[in-house]
Parts: structure tokens; sequence; C-alpha cells
């Protein structure tokens, strides 16, 4: 992917991602989520890892969006009443945020080996789907069947949680 | 040229900011949604990592997408739960703020 496409979905991601953590109101967090997963695909797919970012599509943008706004609309939420707010607080949350982000850059930096470009790929139309498949279904077998039971775990628990108590 | 570097930047910068939003927001649905973008940053750095580390075959290293696999199915259930709690939460207390939900804070 050129550098140019790289960038423009980079700063799509990033700039409504910050847009999630600065609305007030709910539905527009909950739509600038969904763009930023859309740019974060896209970033997928430049990394030839279609597989994942069409699962990313699907998944994210798809089913835990409608999950998020159906919430939103099933509890009314309106865009936050206008608090006074906290400035120490506030200062200190965005500290910490700050502190994390220039350790991260600081360590990026120090590694050498993240200075190289990225490897050609044999063929770049490789079948991710099927290698994907073969190694979910041969390697990593256990943990696959555990994460199936994870799932209907959290089903059975989600219809426990939300059923009305009797009274 | 794009490398490695790049993507890590990109990824360290989407978790702090989904970091900020837990630290700074007090609506538990921002929250929760705060929390799925650092799960998206580190599966961003995870797919660089496996496009870095080409094998002899000219192929990827497929375990870390299917790491990216098992994280989004987590990460979906761990949504799906979480938005119950919200809703029981909500039909208890008919709120979403974590500043009114104080009862096991020391």
């Amino acid at each position: 992917m050129s550098p140019f496409l790289f960038w423009v979905f980079a700063l799509l991601t990033l700039i409504f991602g910050a847009t999630v953590v600065v609305n007030r109101n709910p539905v527009a967090s909950a739509l600038s989520l969904v763009v930023s997963f859309l740019g974060l695909a896209a970033l997928f797919m430049s990394l030839d890892a279609f597989f994942v970012g069409i699962i990313q599509v699907l998944v994210y943008a798809g089913a835990v969006m409608v999950l998020f706004l159906f919430i939103i609309m099933l509890l009314n939420l309106q865009a936050e009443a206008r608090r006074q707010i906290n400035w120490l607080a506030a200062a200190g949350g965005t500290g910490v945020a700050v502190v994390l982000l220039v350790q991260i850059c600081f360590v990026i930096r120090h590694i050498r080996a993240a200075q190289q470009t990225f490897p050609p790929l044999a063929n770049p139309t490789t079948d991710d789907v099927r290698n994907i498949g073969a190694a979910l279904f041969s390697n990593y077998n256990l943990p696959f069947q555990i994460v199936g039971v994870l799932v209907l775990v959290a089903t059975i628990g989600v219809v426990l949680l939300s059923r009305r108590e009797p009274r | 040229m794009i490398t490695l570097s790049d993507y890590l930047f990109v990824s360290g910068i989407l978790f702090s900011i989904g970091f900020a939003g837990v630290m700074l927001r007090r609506n538990l649905i921002i929250i929760l949604m705060s929390l799925e973008l650092m799960l998206n940053a580190a599966n961003l750095s995870l797919v660089a990592f496996s496009r870095f580390r080409v094998d002899p075959n000219g192929l990827p290293n497929y375990s870390a997408q299917v790491f990216v696999f098992f994280i989004i199915t987590v990460a979906a259930a761990e949504i799906a739960v979480g938005l119950a709690i919200l809703v029981a939460l909500y039909r208890a207390r008919q709120t979403t703020d974590v500043k009114d939900i104080s009862s096991l804070k020391f």
C-alpha cells in the first residue's frame, strides 16, 4: 500500500478514535467508532491480512456497533448534562495517558528492528482464509474449543442477566 | 516507505486515546467503547508483527492472526456481557454514570 493511503487511513482511525472520547453525545461517539473501525480494517488489509480486515468490518462495524446503538436507543440516553468538570481529575487522567503515550513512543523509537520496511511476500494474493483456518484447527484447536465454551457461557450469562426478576 | 514502527506508533496512539477515554469519561457506554479502542490497538500491532515476520515460504506469521481472531471473539463476548450488566444496572438505578455507582468504593 502506498504511504499516502497508509497515512490517510491512520489519520482517519486516530481522529475518529479521538472523537469517540471527546463527544458528549453517545450516538455520535458510537458512529465515530464505526468510522474508526473501518479505517482500522483498511490498515489490516494494507498489511495483507484480508481475512482479519473483513472480520473486523463484519464483527465490529456490524454486530458490536449494532449492539451499542441498540442499547443507547433502549436506554434513551441523551447527551450528558454539562456537569462541573473536576479539573484536577481531568488533568490527572490526561497526564497519565500522555505519560503512557510518551513511554510507548520512546520504546518504539529504540527498537532497531522496527525501523525496517516490511519484507515482501512470496505471493501477494495468498489464500489467507485457508491458512488461518488450517492453523486454527491444527495448532490452535484447544484454544478454539475453549473460546467456543466461553461464548456459550457469555450467551447464558447475558440471558440470565437481562431476565426480569420474578416478583 | 512505511516501516513497522509507523504501524506501532499508530497502534500506541490509538491505545493511549482509549486509555484516556477510560480515565476521563464517566459514562459507562463510552468507557466500554474506549475499551474496544484499546483492544483494537493491540490487534493492529499484532497484525503488523504478523506481516513483519515472513517465514521462508514467503507467508506471514499466521499465529498472530489466529490470536487476533481470538481477541475479536473474546471482545465481542465481553461487550455483550458488559452491555447486559449496564442494562441491569440502568433498570435498578436509572443511571449510567460511574459517579452514581459507588457503593463498592473504598
